[in-house]
């Protein structure tokens, strides 16, 4: 058995105005059940100690290791080298700012979504110690659950055209983020606040519906559906005017 | 001077715990800013699938349950070795912290009124729920528990929870300088006056004061190599409350082991699955818990577990692979459809790591590092032993409920718990005091941490971070591992001097600019490797067996000699660490039997009430400082003899 790999790996180091943008290219003898967290941190033990990348759980949760892997934006932890052929080519994803090699900086663009969005539940209520919860049927718990799955990887925004041509379109992952609140009876937002928010080309209306995001995204969130329900009830509230 | 930073309440990590304490200062009107590797909602609290426990008893298999019993389990599950009024805060605490993820959005799930399926001790009944309960926060089971407890959102519970606590943050506007590394705690004349941290994006220093630190850096399980945790958790946050050579760390030989991480990869799959009915079979498919514990079966509590299934593969009934022995999970039974909706990160786990189908085949694990029960000693405020202004919370802190062992879903529960309670403390302890700024200070600790990265740069280059690190890991896993003895722990710790010794000669290759993740790991090393010798030091140390900590030649609790909580402290200068020990605190419940894991335990001599008058004293003679409420006063005494019959 035993394939040699090639890895052709993009290298870019912003912090170094000598590094210039190239594709570097490492051998790797393959193992069994080899992911390509195990490969770059093979490459980076004993080849190249200056690689830049991003793992955390390494368990395909918690959103930190995507990237193009032979083109397709996916997280690498889970990745077997098994499925490929014996050249395998690594690029940052797109669309979110470099910070050095495969490593991007999807932190920051989140947050900076999460601030946009509101992204918390907006009640006047308040907290109270001594009271039993709100009830809720177990299956909107569900639901919701559906929606909150997104890891924030990134995927559906580097694979979704719109975002590549409209910065400050909300991509995938920040509609889905509506989506998930609009449907949560404890967030009290109206309809027209939801409206503002999502009405606009930034927002649902600049989705052309390809669905590239849903084919990638690695937690196969329900985005489609989701999306038709934004819709519904975006065409709804504005055709009655208010609600 | 780097660049500098000035806030009320700086705390260091965005997991759980470390966002808890932020809100909770941020709701008392203060600055805070808070620092972590890597962005908040990638913190490894997101990674927790089970559950968290909270004695809400809504399922009906939770009926009766109050935190008295919880109080009961936690403590039995600890081996006494926890702090009883620390546990009793967390237990009364532990619903008004789910109640409260409720009411910020997390999507608990609930009860289903009417006949419902489960799977209990090996054969499916059927249980009717309480229409009365229906909508309310129901539960599953978790080892170690008398009564199904542990709240769930199905398997995201800690990605929903870190979630919703994150979008508080940023609700409240709270500063997050991610990919920062804080690599020096300044302090001096015995108080603390903020950091010296890392940019990983780009190298350079940066300097922040606050009138409080928080440390919430969780788990260290890396030092382990083979370990369930994310490759983060590599202890920086404990190992720079060492530095400081006054900070003690708390029991550091109790480590846990989790039943079932998977072969390979050590990835996790969650106590749920034995929870909700899962089997451990060995080599011949032989179901062989309920020979062992006929009375909890597979849910015993996880050091029991861990230890049998050890035995069983020293019995030669494990299964050889070409990756190691192990055991085998089997979770058929539960049927597709609960394997793909409440277990269903368990299922994408075992199709994408190992290729194995949970619904047709069985899942091949064995006892695999897991979580530190050790940490940063602090008081019942959260507030670190030996530094005024030094906190820490979460995973990183040894409060002190798990004594020993750690339940299942107590830990996610801790870190909202202690959020909430030493976010409290840390807030009144900030508005006392002034901000105090000091550039000599600033550059003492600076260069400090200049001088370590040039000498990095300099070194002999004889060894290397990744060899250094992964002798160290061996040394840990093989010697001081599951099952322990003086020989090999005498051994251990030979070796691990050698390896802190040789650490010295580490040298830097690349020059590269920006986060160089070659320093980054060298600049880590070192510490790792003194809390690999506090574990090795503290368990060498320790003769007897309790909880994680099992000695071959000491199989008995000794509650007579050992009923004390190990400090660890690393003075300036020295080469090793220094052990010292105090009482674990006020005993209201007394030592007694676990009711599963069949140890034998050493009575103590001394009567409880004579063990209580010497706690405040000998605690206070370690550095504890004073809490806010005098030590002993928030125990509810008795309580716990209404609950056992
Ligand atoms: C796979 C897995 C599953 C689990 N499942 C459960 C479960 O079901 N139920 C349960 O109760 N418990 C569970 N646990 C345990 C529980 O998840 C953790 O103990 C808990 O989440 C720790 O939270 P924390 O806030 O203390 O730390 P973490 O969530 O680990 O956060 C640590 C933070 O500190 C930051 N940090 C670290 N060092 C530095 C530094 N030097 N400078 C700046 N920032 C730093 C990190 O960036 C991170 O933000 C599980 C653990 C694992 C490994
Ligand atoms: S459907 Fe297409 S345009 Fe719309 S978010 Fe998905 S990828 Fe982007
Ligand atoms: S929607 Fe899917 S692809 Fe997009 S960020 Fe979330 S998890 Fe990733
Ligand atoms: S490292 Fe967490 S998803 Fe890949």
């Amino acid at each position: 058995m035993g394939r040699t790999l090639t890895f052709r790996i993009f290298r870019f180091n912003p912090y170094d105005e000598d590094s210039v943008s190239r594709i570097q290219e490492y051998q790797l003898e393959e193992v069994p059940r080899l992911n390509i967290f195990n490969a770059l941190n093979l490459i980076r033990d004993d080849q190249d100690p200056t690689l830049m990348f991003d793992f955390v759980c390494r368990a395909g949760i918690c959103g930190s290791c995507a990237m193009m892997i032979n083109g397709r934006p996916t997280l690498a932890c889970r990745t077997l080298t098994s499925d490929f052929s014996s050249v395998i080519e690594l690029f940052p994803l797109p669309f979110f700012k470099l910070l050095g090699d495969l490593s991007v900086d999807t932190g920051v663009w989140f947050r900076e979504a999460a601030e946009r969005l509101e992204s918390w539940i907006h009640t006047d209520e308040e907290f109270s110690v001594n009271e039993t919860e709100k009830r809720m049927d177990n299956e909107l718990a569900n639901k919701i659950y559906e929606s909150d799955r997104c890891i924030e990887c990134g995927c559906c925004i580097a694979g979704c055209a719109t975002a590549n041509v409209y910065p400050d379109f909300l991509g995938a992952a920040g509609l889905n983020r509506i989506g998930r609140f609009m449907i949560d009876p404890r967030d009290e937002r109206s309809n027209e606040t939801w409206f503002e928010l999502v009405s606009t080309y930034e927002g649902i209306f600049g989705c052309i519906g390809m669905m590239a995001c849903e084919d990638v995204c690695p937690k196969s969130l329900p985005l489609l559906d989701t999306f038709a329900k934004v819709r519904r009830l975006m065409l709804g509230t504005g055709l009655s005017g208010k609600k | 001077m780097s660049d500098t930073y000035t806030t009320d309440v700086l705390v260091v990590g965005a997991g759980l715990a470390g966002e808890r304490v932020a809100v909770e200062a941020a709701k008392y009107g203060l600055n805070v800013i808070i620092l972590s590797l890597v962005p908040p909602r990638r913190s490894h609290s997101s990674a927790a699938q089970g559950g968290m426990q909270a004695a809400l008893g809504n399922a009906a298999k939770g009926k009766g349950d109050n935190p008295t019993v919880h109080f009961l389990d936690t403590l039995k599950g600890s081996d006494w070795g926890g702090d009883q009024e620390v546990i009793r805060i967390f237990v009364d605490n532990a619903p008004i912290a789910i109640r409260e993820m409720a009411h910020y959005g997390v999507p608990w799930n609930r009860v289903k009124g009417g006949p419902a399926q489960y799977f209990i001790k090996g054969k499916k009944v059927e249980v009717e729920e309480d229409f009365k309960k229906e909508g309310l926060i129901t539960s599953r089971d978790f080892g170690g528990t008398a009564k199904w407890r542990t709240c769930y959102t199905a398997d995201g519970t800690g990605h929903s929870v870190l979630f919703a606590m994150d979008n508080l943050v940023v609700q409240h506007g709270i500063q997050v300088h991610d990919r920062m590394e804080a690599l020096s705690i300044m302090h001096g004349d015995g108080k603390c006056y903020g950091v010296i941290a890392r940019s990983l994006r780009d190298g350079s220093l940066k300097t922040y004061f606050s009138k409080s630190t928080v440390i919430a850096t969780g788990g260290y399980g890396r030092i382990y190599g083979t370990s369930t945790n994310a490759v983060i958790n590599e202890g920086t946050g404990n190992a720079i409350a060492l530095d400081t050579g006054i900070v003690p760390l708390g029991n550091m030989e109790a480590v846990q082991f989790h039943p079932t991480g998977i072969v390979p990869t050590d990835i996790l799959v969650t106590e749920g699955c034995r929870g909700d009915g899962g089997f451990l079979l060995d080599k011949d498919e032989y179901r062989f818990m309920p020979d062992y514990e006929p009375e909890k079966q597979e849910l015993a509590s996880r050091d029991v577990v861990s230890r049998r299934m050890t035995e069983h593969i020293k019995k030669g009934l494990g299964v050889d692979s070409p990756f190691g022995t192990h055991l085998w999970l089997d979770i058929r039974h539960l049927g597709e459809k609960h394997i793909k909706t409440k277990l269903r990160e368990v299922y994408d786990i075992c199709m994408y790591f190992i290729g194995v189908d949970p619904v047709k085949d069985l899942i091949p694990v064995r006892p695999t590092q897991h979580y530190s029960m050790g940490g940063i000693r602090v008081n019942k405020d959260g507030h670190a032993y030996n530094l005024e202004g030094l906190f820490s919370a979460g995973e990183a802190a040894c409060w002190d409920m798990h004594g020993f062992n750690r339940l299942g879903g107590n830990s996610l529960a801790e870190t909202v718990v202690a959020g909430m309670v030493v976010g409290k403390r840390v807030a009144e302890y900030s508005l006392k005091r002034n901000l105090d700024i000091s550039s000599t200070l600033a550059d003492k600790f600076t260069r400090e941490v200049e001088d370590r990265i040039n000498a990095l740069f300099k070194g002999k280059g004889t060894e290397s971070v990744a060899g250094l690190k992964k002798e160290m890991a061996d040394v840990l896993t093989e010697k001081v591992g599951i099952f322990r003895n003086g020989n090999d722990l005498g051994e251990a710790k030979k070796l691990l001097k050698k390896i802190y010794d040789r650490s010295k000669n580490i040298k830097v290759k690349s020059t590269s600019k920006g986060g160089n993740p070659e320093l980054t790991a060298a600049l880590r090393l070192k510490g790792m490797i003194k809390l690999a010798m506090t574990i090795a030091w503290g368990a060498y140390a320790r003769k007897e067996s309790r909880g994680a900590h099992t000695r071959e030649d000491y199989p008995a609790r000794d509650d007579n000699k050992w009923l004390v909580r190990t400090l660890a402290r690393w003075p300036e200068k020295a080469n090793e660490p220094v052990l010292s020990y105090e009482p674990v605190g006020i005993l209201d419940m007394p030592p007694g039997e676990r009711g599963y894991g069949g140890a034998q335990s050493i009575p103590m001599k001394k009567s409880v009430k004579s063990y209580n008058a010497s706690v405040e004293k000998l605690q206070k003679k370690n550095g504890c400082l004073d809490p806010a409420i005098k030590i002993g006063k928030e125990i509810k005494p008795g309580l716990w003899k209404k609950e056992v019959k």
